[in-house]
């Protein structure tokens, strides 16, 4: 199979379960004849019509609260918010109406609210957001955030068939940067678990979405000075994989987290906290992090660059931890 | 009053109205007793609204009620012992004691959708109840209720636009009782009758008196059937008054006592005792054995929730994801082929129509287009503060004004209150005067038809 884009890989999911499961509809602002501001739906319009590719005025408060009167109804609406920084416009349908239905009065909401995240794009700061950790603090909600095509595929295809509400992300930076090729036939991918993406035995990078890369790239450099990291995409940020993240830093004994959020209030107090439950004794140095800075996303290059971590930060704090 | 309504159709909304009142007396003397563990909401005087427009609805239809509307909740054929055991807080209740009031619901046999504490949000997941409904064949129409102080917030207006582009099958009963917890209706909103706000979404609604029960069902049906048939949204506002604080706490003090004695004398359900009476629909004995048997009934459920266990601490921990709890199946009654074209039959919710505003920006040209003096003919600095400066400065051809229709707002009816006065202000009370706001109200009036 040729190997895909990130946005391939979505615009396939969305196709292949809206083919297998006609209770599987669409919803969002331009998402039909335009098909969506990034071309995640190009061609859903044309091959299921207008019944299953509802476009919307700009109301995302509407738009989650169809989709989620749609899901009690059976149907599983994939939600797209044109950029998700415009998700704080439903902040209160999705964590107080959406998040919170099956908890109290058992109503599952099978809805997947998906759209472009993160900076590196020069979006500025209102369409370059990281607002994950918003929702990983809404219980009921499932929070995902892949790194590549493939995941990109099977996730979303695993999101759209989970009975509950999931939060999908998706790192605008690298819809088209990247191609991978991804499984034939039908591609899952499990919610919830993280996956390993480099062996080491010197340290723990933990990292999602397109700070992966930037820790891989990192990885390959500290191997060039003999520092070996092992490096985990955590795919899923709610619920977290607990297990992969502490098996890994009883292995190395050290832990360096990287994520594109702003620092304070990121997941990587968080694992932190995890990390010092469950694996403190194992530990040979203090828990690292690399992240943004606690301010929004800048507009200009220079100002973005200094905003965001970058493969040389990631570098520097490894170095750093290695020391102990 | 003519209406479709049989001997026993009229009874019924006699039961539930007098069911929904003597359960709510209860559950204030529990309240009193400490029994009900959070806040205790009202909705004496406003029987009618919650029961004369539920009554409309197929056992098909949804709903989506607020902490006022008991009453639609006993129609659904909730019983008594979960609203209850709901305020108590019990394990029996509907959520189990996970939450409070009239919050819970029942996707699978009474279609009924839980309302949250935030208003407004109910309008656009029922406008998605109703799409779906439409999209799986169901035929079903799905109805919520917000009051006059939701009617302000940013999901009522979301919500009701989507359901009008959409043209869901979707029925808003605005429930005006006059008081958005202290703050009076004509502090909130700008509009003579809140129905009017539904001109803006291109949408059909009534105005009714929301303590006549016949009326409010007989438009509330009205809505129901053309909404049915294709012809939703609808929008209904009923009038009523909320003949309580905004919870048990509120002793209403800021309410002119004028104000509860008007409509007091309009009680609901001492209205319809007498019309009851008058049409020889009913006889005394009918009445006493109605009333004997809510009696009976209610002291049933009311032991049932007394003696049943406030939920196991553990359970708290439980049931925050559908781990496989639940089977999501969607109830098909067309052929799922029909919903992908080329079957597909659905017409798109909107088109595209002379260039967008072309037509009408022609036609404000040609009414207000009137040649006027030019810059250099005379007015350059003088009165320049009240005219536009020309567009182009030339030597004889004559300027077009701008092409601008100022629309001024229909004057209010009643004065504006000033800011910043108590209710003992004469003009406040005179503002608030409900006779002179109802006057323009006759139940058998349905304004508003558009």
């Amino acid at each position: 199979m040729a190997p895909i884009t990130m946005i391939e890989g979505i615009r396939q999911a969305m196709f292949e379960e809206m083919d297998r499961d006609p209770a599987v509809v669409a919803i969002g602002e331009d998402i039909g004849v335009y098909g969506g501001a990034f071309k995640a739906t190009e061609g859903l319009l044309a091959k299921f019509g207008r019944e299953r590719v509802i476009e919307t005025p700009i109301s995302e408060t509407a738009i989650v609260g169809a989709a989620c009167g749609m899901g009690f109804l059976g149907l599983r609406p994939v939600a797209e918010m044109q950029f998700i920084d415009f998700i704080a416009c439903c902040f209160n349908q999705v964590t107080n109406f959406v998040a919170k239905s099956h908890y109290l009065w058992g109503a599952p909401v099978p809805m997947v609210i998906r759209g472009p995240s993160g900076g590196g794009v020069h979006g500025g700061p209102f369409h370059s957001a990281n607002p994950e950790m918003y929702f990983v603090h809404t219980p009921g909600l499932k929070v995902i955030y892949p790194s590549t095509p493939s995941d990109a595929k099977g996730l979303l295809k695993s999101a759209i068939r989970d009975n509950n509400p999931v939060l999908f992300f998706e790192h605008k930076f690298l819809y088209r940067r990247i191609k991978e090729e991804v499984p034939e036939g039908d591609h899952l991918v499990p919610i919830g678990k993280a996956i390993v993406r480099r062996q080491g035995d010197d340290l723990t990078i933990i990292s999602y979405a397109a700070m992966v890369h930037t820790a891989m790239e990192a990885a390959e450099q500290l191997a060039k000075e003999g520092i070996e990291a092992e490096v985990i995409d955590l795919r899923t940020l709610l619920p977290l994989d607990r297990e992969t993240i502490l098996n890994s830093v009883k292995k190395t004994n050290k832990l360096l987290i990287v994520h594109e959020d702003t620092r304070t209030g990121g997941i990587a107090g968080e694992i932190a906290a995890i990390v010092c439950e469950g694996a403190f004794e194992d530990l040979d140095g203090p828990i690292a992090r690399v992240t943004a800075l606690d301010t929004p996303v800048p507009y200009a290059p220079t100002l973005e660059e200094r905003f965001l971590p970058n493969t040389e930060k990631v570098v520097a704090a490894a170095r750093e931890l290695s020391k102990y | 009053m003519s209406n479709p309504l049989t001997r026993e159709q009229h009874l019924d909304l006699y039961y539930f109205m007098q069911l929904n009142r003597q359960l709510e007396e209860r559950m204030v003397r529990l309240f009193r007793q400490n029994k009900i563990v959070g806040g205790l909401y009202s909705s004496l005087g406003q029987e009618a609204v919650s029961v004369g427009t539920c009554y409309a609805l197929e056992k098909k239809d949804w709903i989506a009620p607020m902490i006022r509307n008991i009453g639609a909740l006993l129609v659904k054929g909730v019983p008594p012992r979960d609203i209850f055991t709901q305020h108590m807080a019990k394990y029996t209740s509907p959520t189990q004691g996970k939450d409070g009031t009239s919050h819970f619901g029942d996707l699978q046999v009474r279609h009924i959708v839980s309302p949250i504490s935030m208003l407004g949000d109910l309008i656009p997941v029922m406008t998605g109840v109703a799409m779906a409904g439409r999209y799986l064949g169901q035929k079903i129409v799905a109805l919520t209720w917000i009051g006059d102080g939701g009617s302000s917030t940013g999901a009522f207006h979301e919500g009701l636009n989507l359901a009008a582009q959409q043209r869901a099958p979707f029925v808003l009963i605005v429930e005006n009782n006059q008081w958005a917890y202290s703050t009076p209706v004509s502090r909130q909103v700008p509009v003579k009758n809140l129905a009017d706000r539904a001109v803006a979404y291109g949408i059909r609604s009534w105005i009714v008196d929301g303590n006549d029960v016949v009326a409010v069902y007989n438009t509330a049906k009205e809505a129901v059937d053309e909404c049915r048939a294709g012809r939703g949204p609808a929008l209904i506002e009923v009038k009523t008054m909320r003949m309580r604080g905004h919870a048990q706490h509120d002793p209403a003090e800021y309410v002119p006592k004028k104000m509860f004695d008007y409509w007091k004398a309009r009680d609901p359900i001492a209205l319809y005792e007498k019309y009851l009476t008058e049409n020889r629909i009913w006889d005394a004995k009918t009445k006493a054995e109605i009333d004997a048997r809510i009696e009976r009934e209610l002291d049933v459920e009311q032991k049932f929730a007394e003696e049943s266990p406030m939920p196991p601490p553990e359970l708290a921990e439980e049931g925050v994801y559908c781990e496989g709890c639940h089977a999501i199946e969607a109830t098909w009654q067309r052929a799922k082929a029909e919903v992908s074209p080329p079957a597909s039959s659905f017409e798109p919710g909107w088109e595209v129509k002379d260039y967008g505003a072309f037509a009408e920006v022609e036609a404000i040209r040609k009414e207000i287009a009137a040649p006027v003096v030019n810059a250099s003919a005379g007015n350059a600095g003088g009165n320049g503060a009240k005219i536009s400066k020309p567009i182009v400065k030339s030597g004889g051809k004559p300027q077009q004004k701008p092409p601008v229709r100022a629309v001024e707002p229909e004057a209010p009816e009643v004065p504006r209150v000033p800011f910043g006065r108590g209710p003992k202000d004469k003009s406040v009370r005179e503002a608030q005067n409900p006779r002179e706001r109802h006057a323009h109200q006759n139940p058998r009036d349905k304004r508003g038809r558009r």
